[in-house]
């Protein structure tokens, strides 16, 4: 995020696209109705008209994955209305007579046209955004699932630019991060672009310092995403794998083509607390003791690096994961330094190493107080990035073209399937799904309906469907509800033992980012009877060789 | 500070901000006021009177959590007529609950009020009268509903409306018949609840418990509380984590939280136990003739570095992938990415975050 969590409350207008924030992100989404109740304007974007539509002045539901076509045409507005902060754009920007030209063809009704959107609310919502004292964009994986996930973000970036709502408190342009540590796992280094801080791997200067830092010699081209990964363990190009704490078999789209991958490995470590289907396929299991029984930080989307503390005793024989990284490096042929006593001192040399954290030790993140970056030992933290200037210099507005999903709605798949997470089962279920209770309130997958498909399907309420695409089906119970608009459907991925959502999903990504396409798939939908002798307890996994098997 | 924002507590010469109330001076500078309606997280509102208090030149005393400090004001929180007012306020709260064992003060904790009847050393024998019957049988997995121990301070209310903003609950009734009900006054799952559960622990009785928690009172040793972050989304919600003899036993927000102020959502409430799942892996695991099979962290080690070594000097460094976690504390993704690019010679690493 731009900005920090707490700013939110004082933000005068929320734009909030493709983030079920209630449900995802409930403790920001106090924020935002605290600010709603402040005064401030709440337009959402969404294909669905999720629970924070009924906080909102306004609910934009454009089609799946028209964002670019949707924002330029805001940007239009924006610069025809004489809405423009003109002083902004000069001083910190550039491109924009060449934006303001690209923009010609894209009018609110050109836009209407494509997204569905009536093109009177998108000049509104336009119009209210570029007319706030601060206004900040908030935005989930509903912009980033997409084949054209950068321009979706590019489009909520030249919006800021051209309003001067970046750098400023209150407002920027807030990717909410979906993981308690993602946004720390970036910034460790853990990407094949970037060491910690993200400082270039293919930067010399980098290089050198990492290379004097460690005593080792530095690989000077960088790495490829775990996306090419995949396709390189099929190929054989890859032969060893180490995954700690995912469950890649069934988060990622395309499970067919997952398991082939893994299963092409010589060898394949997984690093968990439970043994998931991903572990099952592998050659040695490392059992991590849990975030309640380790010591260690966590950064959060606002970029907070906090601490986390010790309270219970692993089970068993379960260790820290830098602990078990560590031991493997000091039994291989290395002189690298792997010998630390315990996790600060890991810390400490991350903090060395990492500019961003360069003044942050165990003893200054105790209660959560600062955003990286800290330089050093006394800055107070940055809550709001981009004061002043830019890191590059200037702003650069992008030129974005509206490209359509990967797949839409034809004859043989006439829906569109999305999917996301429901409030009381995150993600993979391998957490909420372990904690009592969280079954009694979602004992299920369910596959949300419009009224009117539903009728057009002879669906009921509670009646079973078979979900199918291009790369496979699932059988699962349907609801009929509003929330899905008519043409596009919606199911979550928490109950892979039942129902594996991503056997269905879309494999194709964003050429930068090599992120699926999770949000959009086109499907057919079917009734079909229910599965007999299904018990709680009875795990349904539809295979598209053998639908249905139990 | 200015020089007139000074007044007197008990006798004492105290300076106070603009804006704070008389409660929050005199708590600062040590004097004993109890209360049982406030919590710092929610507006004042002054209906369970214990916090009153004498104001020097005031013919009746004052609730402190709603009147502002004021240059030169002289307050006396301890006087004999304020303490006999205020042990009486506790025995008529008593005389309302019911007199069989507070299941929260026995497995989680000693409750704000049965902590007031300790320390005014009172109980409800003075004004025994009805007891409302108002207990909901609510069919939720996460939040007990004893009503017959509601004392009206709404705090459950106001906390689900001005911290969670979701405005879930209300007042309903006068009198003997004022009680909390969700709209059409039916079960929590049938309402706009989502089962923060923070109500919970704002409840200053045992009308609203963790039903987790109660019934855990058994294991031995005391509660220890630990400072943490949620585990789950990327919010970054502070959380004290509650455990007894080495076992994770419950979650409660910490109030001063940068992020969330004391507010949570049901997962970070509720969703801590799968730590204590009988399915944790235990052990390091080795295929052996195609099973899965316990082995010392020696052999574990040793195997998968000789196995490592040989991928790299056989295939080279490219022939290897690291998957660091987006959930797992930060040090193990550092060491992760240390390792792929020191040891295996790569940048052949990532983390979750493309899906």
């Amino acid at each position: 995020m731009s900005n920090s969590i707490p700013e939110i409350e004082d933000s005068k207008m929320m734009l909030c696209v493709g983030t079920n924030m209630t449900e995802c992100h409930p403790i920001i989404a106090v924020r935002v109705k605290k600010a709603v109740r402040k005064g401030a304007k709440l337009y959402v974007v969404d294909p669905r008209k999720i629970p924070l539509t009924e906080y909102a002045d306004g609910h934009l539901p454009l089609k799946l994955g028209s964002d670019v076509a949707l924002f330029n045409a805001m940007a239009k507005v924006i610069i025809d209305e004489g809405l423009a902060d003109m002083d902004y754009i000069n001083e910190r920007t550039e491109g924009f007579e060449e934006l303001k030209a690209h923009l010609e063809p894209f009018t609110p009704e050109y836009a209407e046209g494509i997204s569905g959107v009536p093109a009177e609310l998108i000049r509104e919502c336009a119009i209210e955004y570029a007319s706030a004292e601060s206004a900040g964009i908030y935005y989930t994986l509903g912009i980033t699932e997409h084949i054209c996930g950068v321009s979706n973000v590019q489009s909520l970036c030249n919006l800021a630019l051209i309003t001067g709502n970046l750098g400023k408190k209150s407002a920027g342009v807030n990717p909410l991060r979906g993981q308690n540590n993602i946004q720390g796992a970036g910034d460790c280094g853990a990407l094949p672009n970037n060491y910690p801080g993200f400082q270039q791997v293919e930067d010399p200067v980098s290089q050198a310092k990492f290379e004097k830092a460690w005593g080792a010699p530095m690989d000077p081209k960088k790495g490829i995403t775990k996306i090419a990964a995949l396709d390189h363990a099929v190929d054989g190009r890859i032969k060893a794998m180490w995954i700690c704490g995912e469950n890649t078999l069934v988060t990622d789209p395309d499970v067919k083509h997952t398991t082939k991958a893994l299963e092409s490995l010589d060898f394949l470590i997984v690093q968990d607390m439970f043994l998931t289907d991903t572990a099952k396929l592998a050659d040695v299991v490392f059992p991590a003791a849990a975030f309640t029984e380790v010591d260690g930080f966590f950064t959060n989307s606002d970029r907070r690096v906090q601490r986390i503390r010790k309270a219970a005793d692993p089970p068993g024989k379960s260790q820290p994961d830098w602990w078990i990284i560590s031991n493997v490096a000091k039994r291989m042929k290395t002189l690298v330094h792997f010998d630390y006593a315990n996790s600060e001192e890991v810390f400490d040399e991350l903090a060395s190493l990492s500019p961003i954290y360069a003044g942050l030790t165990y003893d200054r993140i105790e209660k959560g107080d600062l955003s990286w970056p800290v330089p050093d030992r006394e800055h107070p933290g940055t809550p709001v990035l981009h004061e002043g200037e830019f890191l590059n210099g200037k702003g650069k507005l992008q030129l974005l073209d509206y490209v359509p999903p990967s797949e839409n709605p034809d004859e043989e798949y006439p829906y569109y399937l999305t999917t996301g997470r429901r409030l009381p089962t995150y993600h993979t279920n391998t957490m909420t799904g372990r904690s009592g209770g969280f079954r009694i309130l979602v004992p299920n997958e369910w596959l949300e309906v419009h009224p009117a498909d539903a009728d057009r399907l002879g669906l009921d309420d509670g009646d079973w469907a078979r979900i199918r695409s291009r790369r496979g089906d699932v059988v699962t119970r349907v609801a009929i509800t509003r929330t899905s608009p008519r043409g596009t459907v919606f199911m979550s991925f928490a109950f892979p033992e039942e129902v594996m959502t991503n056997f269905v999903t879309n494999p194709d990504v964003d050429p930068i980012t090599e992120t699926p396409e999770f949000k959009v798939a086109a499907v057919s939908i079917e009734k079909v009877e229910a599965p007999t002798g299904l018990g709680a307890e009875q795990a349904l996994r539809a295979d598209p060789e053998e639908p249905g098997v139990v | 500070m200015s020089n007139d924002n000074r007044m007197i507590i008990d006798g004492e010469e105290v300076s106070f901000q603009t804006g704070e109330t008389v409660l929050e001076v005199a708590r600062r500078q040590g004097s004993f006021v109890p209360t049982l309606c406030y919590d710092e997280r929610l507006d004042p509102y002054g209906s369970c009177r214990l916090c009153v208090v004498e104001v020097e030149g005031r013919r009746l005393p004052a609730s402190s959590c709603t009147l502002k400090a004021e240059p030169g004001m002289d307050i006396r929180t301890g006087s004999d007529s304020i303490r006999k007012m205020q042990t009486t306020l506790v025995e008529m709260v008593l005389s309302e609950n019911p007199d069989d064992e507070c299941p929260r003060c026995r497995d989680i904790g000693t409750c704000e009020v049965h902590e007031l009847a300790d320390h005014f050393d009172v109980g409800r024998e003075r004004f025994l009268g009805e007891i409302s019957n108002a207990s909901k049988d609510d069919s939720n997995p996460f939040l007990l509903r004893d009503y017959d121990r509601c004392i009206s301070c709404y705090r459950c209310v106001r906390i689900c409306d001005e911290v969670e903003a979701d405005h879930a609950i209300t007042m309903t009734g006068r009198g003997w018949n004022k009680g909390i009900a969700t709209a059409f006054d039916g079960g929590l799952m049938d309402s706009d609840c989502t089962l923060c559960g923070q109500c919970i622990y704002t409840c200053p009785t045992g009308a609203l418990a963790d039903k987790k928690m109660v019934g855990q009172g058994e294991i031995p040793g005391e509660v220890e509380v630990t400072r943490s972050v949620c585990p789950y989304c990327g919010t970054g919600c502070s959380i004290n984590l509650h455990s007894r003899d080495g076992k994770m036993i419950g979650v409660t927000p910490v109030l001063d939280g940068p992020v969330n102020e004391g507010a949570l959502c049901v997962k970070g409430q509720f969703g801590f136990d799968f730590v204590n799942s009988k399915d944790r892996l235990t052990r390091p695991l080795i295929r052996k003739n195609g099973e899965l099979t316990p082995v010392s962290w020696d052999e574990a080690l040793d195997y998968t570095a000789q196995k490592l070594q040989s991928v790299l000097d056989d295939h080279g460094p490219k022939a290897f992938y690291a998957i660091a976690s987006g959930r797992a504390p930060g040090e193990g993704a550092y060491m992760l990415q240390k390792f792929t690019r020191a040891v295996m010679n790569s940048n052949q690493i990532d983390n979750c975050s493309r899906g």
